[in-house]
């Protein structure tokens, strides 16, 4: 598979509040692939946000360096090239939407690289189709639900035609119904063929990855498939993780002697484990 | 000692395009020392309810009593009334303003008239209860800290003003798993050692299933449950999922469980219980 972004030995520290020098990224070594689906986990202020905001050069390495579609990202004339390559959406819809009805949202990104006018309209209509949200291109953001909202701040992302979206936290503020409307969203446009990078502690979501990446203080924790990752019952919770209920529970049982497989993430491989 | 409701209905923007029934006469009693959970889906009207607790919001129709008295009667006994109800909103470390964490706790006990020494008093005793040191944080700035601590500093702003009923509006959305239990057992242990009332909102069954020894539902401006965690699970399964609740993710693996066969006694509610429940069905067999 292609390589899409490339962390080399990424480093980033910044002055503290008392003037101390703080490292909040250390030696991360990452590759991300055209087409893939990476699920970034790790607790609060482990340095997962602080990675995600490297991938479009809203945070420069402080050592050691970011590519992205081979554009170094510390190189000030690759900065447009990265933004339009490499979308990223926030923790709160509200602070993502500019203006009083949604097809204009969606279009602020376009019309801001100067695309001719046809070729806006056709980039908002598929935007809007791709999350769903075409019947409220005429609605005015603010009187969405949150799941409604962080879908148009997705269809503004997708206008840009980016290769990549970087998702940090889209769904910790939202509720059941709205984090559901969100993951569909994601997974979808995951199997249409875009790069989906998506941050979070909710464990339940991360299943949905290709690959688990955990950040610990800093750095690169380990990393695999959401099986490979999320067996590690003892690992996760002693770095303050949760795992899926599934998992979970099949630990419990283990310990007390059941013979269970190493690989049960879903309730769906537990139900079946236990009766056969 | 209680907050009623009676017969309370309200309506946001009424006689504009934009009415909207939240609340649908609701008689309700939270009698002191409870610790009530109330859940439901976004637009349930669980936030509207809590906010006519103290006077936020006035009901359209029926009233609301703390300890007997009218909150949106006029004069001073409303007045004590609702000082005795503290109000913790969604994302509170957003109303976080001081120049220091001392003073930002301060504000609320400061304006009650209060003099310095009992101020320090009660400024102290608050950050002991989210568990943060005083000497190390009361002279930082609040906006120097990580989001589970600026949420706590909120919190403890909230906690000096020594309510007898605290409500808290999903208190632990956003934090990671380890954030959100450290404040779930924050406000379970402040309960226990004082005794306050505590009304906690939340959209997840999960936490307050853990905590509260009561939960009301809302669906629809209306109370569609009431009564104890297992109570409310046990005979609402159906009822939740179509209030739109997210249950116990035990529950609903317990449930796939089911389908195929496996049944076990009681109603876990954690993975500990699962597991031992499990166990003691699949032990007996192999």
């Amino acid at each position: 598979m292609e390589e899409l972004i490339k962390t080399v030995n990424l480093g980033h520290s910044y002055r503290g509040p008392e003037g101390d020098m703080v490292t909040a990224l250390e030696n991360i070594n990452l590759t991300i692939h055209n087409g893939e689906f990476v699920a970034i986990i790790g607790t609060n202020g482990s340095g997962k946000s602080t990675l995600a905001k490297h991938f479009n050069a809203l945070l420069l390495p402080t050592s050691g360096k970011c590519l992205v579609n081979g554009y170094q990202t510390d190189e000030v004339s690759n900065l447009w090239a990265i933004r339009q390559t490499v979308g990223m959406v926030f923790q709160n819809p509200d602070n993502q939407l500019v203006a009083a009805v949604v097809e204009e949202d969606v279009a602020f990104g376009p019309e801001n690289l100067g695309i001719e006018p046809c070729e806006i309209v056709r980039r908002v209509d598929e935007a809007l189709k791709l999350v769903g949200m075409s019947e409220y291109r005429l609605h005015s953001p603010h009187r969405l639900s949150g799941g409604q909202k962080q879908r148009v701040a997705i269809a503004g992302m997708l206008a840009m035609n980016p290769k990549c979206l970087v998702l940090d936290e889209p769904t910790a503020m939202l509720d059941p119904v709205g984090r559901h409307e969100v993951v569909e969203t994601v997974k979808s446009l995951n199997k249409k063929g875009m790069t989906i990078i998506y941050i979070t502690h909710a464990m339940e979501e991360a299943v949905n990855a290709d690959r688990v990446v955990v950040v610990d203080r800093g750095k690169l924790a380990f990393q695999g498939t959401p099986v490979e990752v999320f067996s590690q019952v003892k690992r996760l919770k002693n770095i303050g993780l949760d795992v899926p209920t599934a998992a979970d529970v099949a630990w419990r049982l283990k310990l007390k002697g059941l013979v269970l497989p190493e690989t049960i993430i879903t309730n769906k491989e537990l139900a079946v484990a236990l009766c056969p | 000692m209680s907050i009623t409701f009676n017969d309370v209905s309200h309506i946001y923007m009424p006689g504009t395009p934009f009415e909207q029934t939240a609340l649908k006469k609701i008689n309700l009693e939270i009698k002191q020392g409870q610790f009530v959970g109330i859940i439901g889906h976004t637009g349930s009207g669980k936030s509207t309810l809590v906010q006519h607790m103290n006077g936020i919001l006035k009901p359209t129709q029926g009233a609301v009593t703390v300890e007997g008295i009218d909150v949106n009667a006029k004069g001073m006994s409303a007045r004590d009334a609702k000082q005795k109800v503290g109000m913790v909103f969604q994302y509170p470390e957003h109303q976080l303003f001081e120049e220091t964490i001392f003073e930002d706790i301060a504000f609320g006990p400061r304006n009650l008239g209060l003099d310095e020494k009992e101020i320090e008093r009660r400024v102290k005793t608050a950050l002991e209860f989210v568990g943060l040191d005083f000497k190390t944080f009361s002279k930082r700035s609040p906006f120097q800290l990580s989001g589970g601590q600026m949420r706590r500093v909120a919190i403890a702003g909230v906690i000096a003003l020594e309510p007898k009923y605290l409500i808290l509006d999903e208190p632990s959305a956003g934090l990671d798993p380890r954030g959100r239990e450290e404040i779930l057992e924050q406000i379970s242990e402040l309960h226990k050692t004082t005794g306050v009332t505590v009304i906690m909102v939340s959209h997840s069954m999960e936490e307050v299933a853990k905590l509260a020894d009561r939960l009301v539902v809302m669906y629809n401006g209306q109370v569609k449950l009431d009564g104890s965690p297992r109570e409310v699970f046990r005979h609402g399964r159906e009822e939740l999922s179509r209030a739109g609740v997210d249950v116990p993710s035990v529950c609903t693996l317990l449930a796939e469980i089911a389908k195929r066969g496996l049944t076990v006694d009681g109603l876990p509610l954690t993975p500990e219980e699962a597991a031992e429940a499990i166990w003691t069905v699949k032990g007996r067999h192999s």
